[in-house]
Parts: structure tokens; C-alpha cells; sequence
């Protein structure tokens, strides 16, 4: 009798008399199940497509729009100073959280002992948890107003670059600030996808490193990094998604204004935060407006993550890691 | 330098002695002190620059020693250990803030209340310490349980049905490969945008632009939850193993029954406490409910009517819009309460969520 794994016949013995034959269930229900499973999975292509397809329906509008309807006189006048926010802030999460993310990826997977490697493993999955919200009210009550002096001691040594260029904001609820915020949490997306893959290591390679004489950073520069490059570019990838549509985070911290190019002043804006602050109060054609600008952060963050899981497949393929 | 006296090992020679390393730590720490005396003493100051004294110091004595390798190799291993200082001072800072700001404002009161009825004069009389803090988060904290249970009524069984697609019938197929691809592009989605989409979804359904409910909202967290019920269900019922599966079809037990009897009761423990991870991290968004859901101070049980309040929206709403401009630190006093309570129940979930996938794992061995 030869049962294939993909479709087990019903009960053909020839004993089918006897009772106690398992219940091997309705041939009929197995077309129904399979019928069900395959329409739940069509189902999520079908809700993607419907997030793209409904936020155009309703972002229309505002391609036909007069332009003294617009709150800045015509789309792209208002969506630039976004884009232009929503990077720095994006910019300066990533510059802070990746060396910090590798490193302590790096001190979980090949510098602590075991036993504090899994307690620190649980802590990073513990600030992973904490609700954006709780970060957003902590950078604004906390760590705003105790950057001030660090602010005003950038603005009167460094002020000369436009970045830093003073009076800096007295408040700290500056685009610097909601940057430091970000970067607190995609810190453990990092790390915890660092982690993963420098544990993935050929021991081997490690061990033949360290036999040849190789210092432990000699021996992660030549067989961890090599092996886990992509891995991290991918982790960055996306963490960098995260940071683009975190809204809490910045609505809470920065004090929103127009574009500017000083870091310690209040003032930028970001695509989330612009939405949530003003979607609540927002009709017409203003709220077409930003399920447009919604849009356009859609397209975004899709490119980067489509960019990031390429890098992450292509790099499964090649490494024989699975 | 082997040439020395007999006195020292040769093994341990041209090595820094043990108390070197230490020792520089403590004149960091000192220096770092004095450094931070002249600009104006602070304890961040005093860190920030007996840490970088050490991490630049230590190494290069080192170097001295013991070669430029071994430096390299020690400067990266006290960076890597600053990293790890750092990225615990922001966590520790959080839960301090919370616990200490959040647990004054916690009573019976604030958790068998609405804010219905409560106002300005209400706060001010409380912030001159002529009444008690009136006010509360029960209307919150039902809003946040029925959007949750119903956005998880809708995600669990799709996610766990494509799960169950993806690794019984899809077999490496075009569109297995399409929706693991997607589902995986579907994690990106930002929480804003999953908000909008659910919006704009019964805008044009429902006819009224600013239809806002329970469900709408609940609909925004189905689409953030089921990408990460499908990943994780699927790993699990991954790791079935087959000889399980192969041994139910030889019994004649047709595929479905297999499955639905087989299967998924081995793979449970991994399933359930994957949803409740998924519980988890929607239940504190903020900013899809923002747009889905509305705002109200009352009470409203019904998910299908009416605009609800949820526990992150209210500590948003408490702090951006003070219910007393002038006696704002009441109002946060209830945030960081709700705050408190949100982590509580956040971290609750986590600690089940463990637990089940610990307790009610299938036994391995024999």
C-alpha cells in the first residue's frame, strides 16, 4: 500500500469491518479545510493589496484638489519638510542604535557568561515590550529637560555648524531628542537579530581563529563579521522601517514646526507624528491630505523592508545557515 | 624579554599584571570626578567622562605592554561592554520613572472610574490639595481589553489558518513563497498607516468619513497582529515532526483530521503563547487608535457603536491635552499611573506567554 504524504487515501483495508478502525475523518472535509487554509492565506495578499487600494481611494481627492484648499498650496510643498524630518530623525536613531546594537549583541553572543547572556537576552526582549507610548512620556517628562545643558553647551562650542547652531531649544523637545528616543527602541531589534545570526557562527571557524593565535576581537573580525554581514545590514534595514513609522515616540517629544536645519531647536516634523497630531481633528480634504502623506510613508517603509528581506533571502540561499 | 630574572614566570612576562586594568578604572573614575568639577559637577558628566577616559587609557597601557594586537582586543571588549552599560541606562531609567511616578497615582479610585464628569476645577481643588484626584482608567482599561479580544477574534484564525497553508498544502509553491514574502513585508507596515488603512476601509464602506469604533480599531490591530501570529505559528507547526504526521496517514486518518488532531495539539504550547506575544505588542499601540477608535471619558461597552478609549490613548491624551491647563501635573499624575498599569499587564502577558510555552510543551523525551 503506498500512502503518499500529500494525499493519505481513506480506510481501503480489507477488514473495513472491524470497529475499532481510528475516525479518520469525512473525505469531503479535507477539500474544505484545504479550501479554507488556502483562502485565509489569498486573504492577506488580498488586505495588503486592500491597504494599498483604500488608502489611494481616499488620498485621491487631493491630486484634483484646488490648491488654495491644500494647507501648504500644493502637495508637494507639504510632503517635502516631512520626508526631509522623517529621515533625520530616522538618520539619527540608526547612527545611535546600530554600534550600540552590535555591541551588545556582540557582548550577549561572545563576551558574557551564559548565564548572564540569557538574562540579558530576556532584558532586551523586555525593553522590546515596553509600549511606544511609555518612551514617548518618559524622552518628553524625562530625558527632555535634562539634555537642555548638553544643548546649550553644543550650541556655544559647535554652533558654528548650522546643525548645532544655537539658541538651542529650552524645552529639549527637538528632533536630537525624538532622534535619541527612536534609537532607544530599535535597539533591541537590532540587537536581537545581531544576536541571532552571530551565534550562527561555524564554531569551527571560530575555533580555528583562536587556535592560529588570534585575539577574541581578531577572531570575530575574521569569522563573525564575514559570516554575519548581510545579516546585519538586513537587521539595520529593518530597524530603519521601525523608525520611519514610529509615531508615539516623536508626537510625544518634538515640539513640530517647520523645517529647520538646526538638531537642538524645536521645530521638523515627521510623517507619523503629523498624522496622528492632526488626523483626530482632520475633514475633507485636509484628512485626504494625510492618509495621502500616509500613503507616500506606506511606499516608504515598503521599499525598505522589500529591500531588507531581499538582502536577508538572497543571503539564506548562499550561507546554508538553514 | 626573556631576559629577565629568574623571579618572573616566563609564561605570565611581557603581560600587564592583573591589578593594572583595575587600577586605571579607579583613576578614571577620580580624573572623571575632578574633569567634571571644573565644568559643574553632575553625575552624567562624571561618567560620561570617566567612561571614555578608561575606554582610551586602559588600552593603549595595554598596547604599551602588551603589543598593539592585544590593545585592539581590549579596546574592543571595553567597548562592548560600554555598549551593553549604555543600552541598560535608558531601560532602567524607564521602569524607575514608571514605578516611581506611576505608583502614587495608583488607587481603588483610578481603577474603578471614568473620567466622565471629572473637569478643571475637579484637578485644580485636588493640585491645592483641597479634594482628592478624582477620575480614572476603567473606561480606558475596557476599551483596551475589548479591542484587543476582538482584534485577536480576527487575527488568530487567520493567522493560524495561513500558517497551516503555508506549511501543509503550500509545499514551496509560487504563492506559499508570495504570502511568506508578504507576510514578511506585512511586519513593516507602520502602526499609523495599519490605523489609516482601517479608517479610510469603513470611511468608504460605511459612508460616514469619520466612522470610529471599537471594531474599526480593531480591525487596524488584526492587521499589525497577523503577520506575527502567521511567523510564529508557522515555526512551530514547522517543527512537528513528520514522523508524527506520516504515522497518523498510515493509521488511513485523512489529512485535515491529521492536522486539526495531530498537529496543532503538538505544536499548541508554541502557538498560544506566540498569540499571546502578539496580544502583547498590540495592546500597547497607540497611534492606530488614535485614528480608529476616537477618544471619550465615559464608559462605552459597545465595541460596535460609539467612540471608545483604550489605556495608551489615554495617557497620550492626559499628557498632550492636561483635563486643568493649570494643574497639568494631575493629569500626568494619572498618566503615569495608566502607564504603570499598561507595563503591568505588558509585562503580565510576556511572563504567560513564557510560562505556557514552557509548561505546556510537548514532552520530548521518552
Amino acid at each position: 500500500m503506498s500512502i503518499s504524504s500529500d494525499a493519505p487515501t481513506g480506510p481501503s483495508s480489507p477488514k473495513s469491518s472491524r470497529k475499532e478502525l481510528p475516525d479518520v475523518g469525512n473525505p469531503a472535509a479535507d477539500k474544505i479545510f484545504s479550501g479554507i487554509s488556502l483562502a485565509a492565506g489569498i486573504l492577506i495578499l488580498v488586505v495588503l493589496a486592500a491597504v494599498a487600494i483604500f488608502l489611494v481611494a481616499q488620498a485621491l481627492p487631493v491630486f484634483t484638489a484646488d490648491s488654495e484648499d491644500l494647507s501648504q498650496g500644493s502637495f508637494l510643498k507639504y510632503i517635502y519638510p516631512l520626508v526631509i524630518g522623517t529621515l533625520i530623525a530616522s538618520a539619527i536613531a540608526l547612527l545611535l542604535a546600530t554600534p550600540v546594537g552590535i555591541g551588545v549583541a556582540l557582548y550577549i553572543s561572545h563576551y558574557a557568561p551564559k548565564k548572564i547572556s540569557q538574562a540579558v537576552g530576556y532584558v532586551i526582549d523586555l525593553l522590546a515590550a515596553i509600549p511606544s507610548v511609555i518612551f514617548g512620556a518618559w524622552g518628553a517628562s524625562v530625558l527632555a529637560p535634562k539634555i537642555v545643558p548638553f544643548y546649550d553647551w553644543l550650541a556655544t562650542y559647535f554652533g558654528f555648524i548650522p546643525i548645532f547652531e544655537g539658541p538651542a531649544s529650552q524645552t529639549g523637545k527637538t528632533i536630537l531628542t525624538a532622534g535619541i528616543v527612536l534609537g532607544i527602541m530599535i535597539l533591541p531589534i537590532i540587537t536581537a537579530m545581531c544576536r541571532e545570526i552571530f551565534v550562527q557562527t561555524p564554531l569551527l571557524q571560530q575555533e580555528a581563529a583562536l587556535g592560529l593565535g588570534a585575539t577574541r576581537w581578531e577572531m570575530i573580525r575574521m569569522t563573525v563579521f564575514p559570516f554575519a554581514r548581510t545579516g546585519i545590514v538586513s537587521s539595520v534595514m529593518l530597524a530603519l522601517g521601525r523608525a520611519l513609522g514610529e509615531t508615539m515616540a516623536v508626537t510625544l517629544v518634538l515640539a513640530s514646526g517647520p523645517l529647520t536645519a538646526s538638531l537642538i531647536k524645536s521645530g521638523n516634523q515627521t510623517f507619523a507624528s503629523e498624522i496622528a497630531l492632526n488626523f483626530p481633528e482632520a475633514y475633507g480634504i485636509r484628512m485626504s491630505e494625510l492618509i495621502a502623506a500616509g500613503l507616500v510613508l506606506f511606499v516608504i517603509t515598503l521599499v525598505v523592508n522589500v529591500i531588507a528581506r531581499m538582502i536577508t533571502s538572497r543571503y539564506k540561499e548562499f550561507s546554508g545557515a538553514n | 624579554m626573556s631576559s629577565s630574572t629568574a623571579v618572573t614566570s616566563r609564561l605570565t612576562s611581557g603581560q600587564a599584571p592583573k591589578w593594572l586594568v583595575p587600577a586605571i578604572g579607579l583613576g578614571a573614575v577620580v580624573l572623571g570626578a575632578a574633569l567634571s568639577a571644573l565644568i559643574g559637577f553632575s553625575i552624567g558628566t562624571w561618567a560620561i567622562f570617566a567612561g571614555l577616559l578608561f575606554v582610551i587609557v586602559a588600552p593603549l597601557v595595554v598596547s604599551m605592554i602588551e603589543g598593539r594586537r592585544k590593545g585592539a582586543d581590549s579596546f574592543v571588549r571595553f567597548l562592548v561592554y560600554g555598549a551593553f552599560i549604555v543600552a541598560l541606562i535608558p531601560l532602567v531609567s524607564v521602569i524607575w520613572v514608571v514605578l516611581s511616578k506611576g505608583i502614587p497615582g495608583l488607587s481603588m479610585n483610578l481603577l474603578s472610574t471614568s473620567m466622565r464628569g471629572v473637569t478643571g476645577v475637579h484637578d485644580n481643588a485636588a493640585a491645592e490639595g483641597a479634594g482628592p484626584i478624582y477620575g480614572g482608567i476603567y473606561h480606558a482599561i475596557i476599551g483596551t481589553l475589548e479591542i484587543t479580544l476582538l482584534a485577536t477574534l480576527i487575527s488568530v484564525p487567520i493567522g493560524l489558518l495561513t500558517s497551516i497553508y503555508l506549511v501543509e498544502y503550500a509545499k514551496n509553491g509560487p504563492l506559499g513563497k508570495a504570502i511568506t514574502f508578504f507576510v514578511d513585508v506585512m511586519t513593516g507596515i507602520p502602526s499609523i498607516v495599519a490605523g489609516l488603512f482601517a479608517a479610510s476601509f469603513f470611511a468608504l464602506t460605511t459612508g460616514d468619513p469619520s466612522e470610529r469604533t471599537g471594531l474599526v480599531a480593531a480591525v487596524a490591530l488584526s492587521v499589525l497582529m497577523i503577520p506575527t501570529v502567521v511567523r510564529n505559528a508557522e515555526e512551530m507547526l514547522r517543527i512537528v515532526p513528520n514522523e508524527l504526521r506520516e504515522a497518523s496517514y498510515a493509521l488511513g486518518v485523512r489529512k485535515w483530521r491529521t492536522i486539526v488532531k495531530v498537529v496543532i495539539p503538538t505544536a499548541i504550547s508554541g502557538i498560544a503563547s506566540g498569540v499571546t506575544l502578539a496580544i502583547a505588542r498590540v495592546i500597547g499601540e497607540t497611534a492606530p487608535i488614535l485614528v480608529t477608535a476616537g477618544f471619550v471619558t465615559s464608559i462605552n461597552w459597545n465595541a460596535f457603536s460609539g467612540w471608545m478609549a483604550t489605556l495608551p490613548t489615554y495617557i497620550y491624551y492626559q499628557i498632550m491635552t492636561p483635563t486643568s491647563p493649570t494643574a497639568a501635573s494631575i493629569s500626568e499624575t494619572r498618566a503615569w499611573a495608566a502607564a504603570l498599569v499598561l507595563i503591568i499587564i505588558v509585562m503580565l502577558l510576556n511572563l504567560i506567554a513564557r510560562a505556557i510555552a514552557k509548561f505546556f510543551a510537548p514532552k520530548t523525551g521518552r
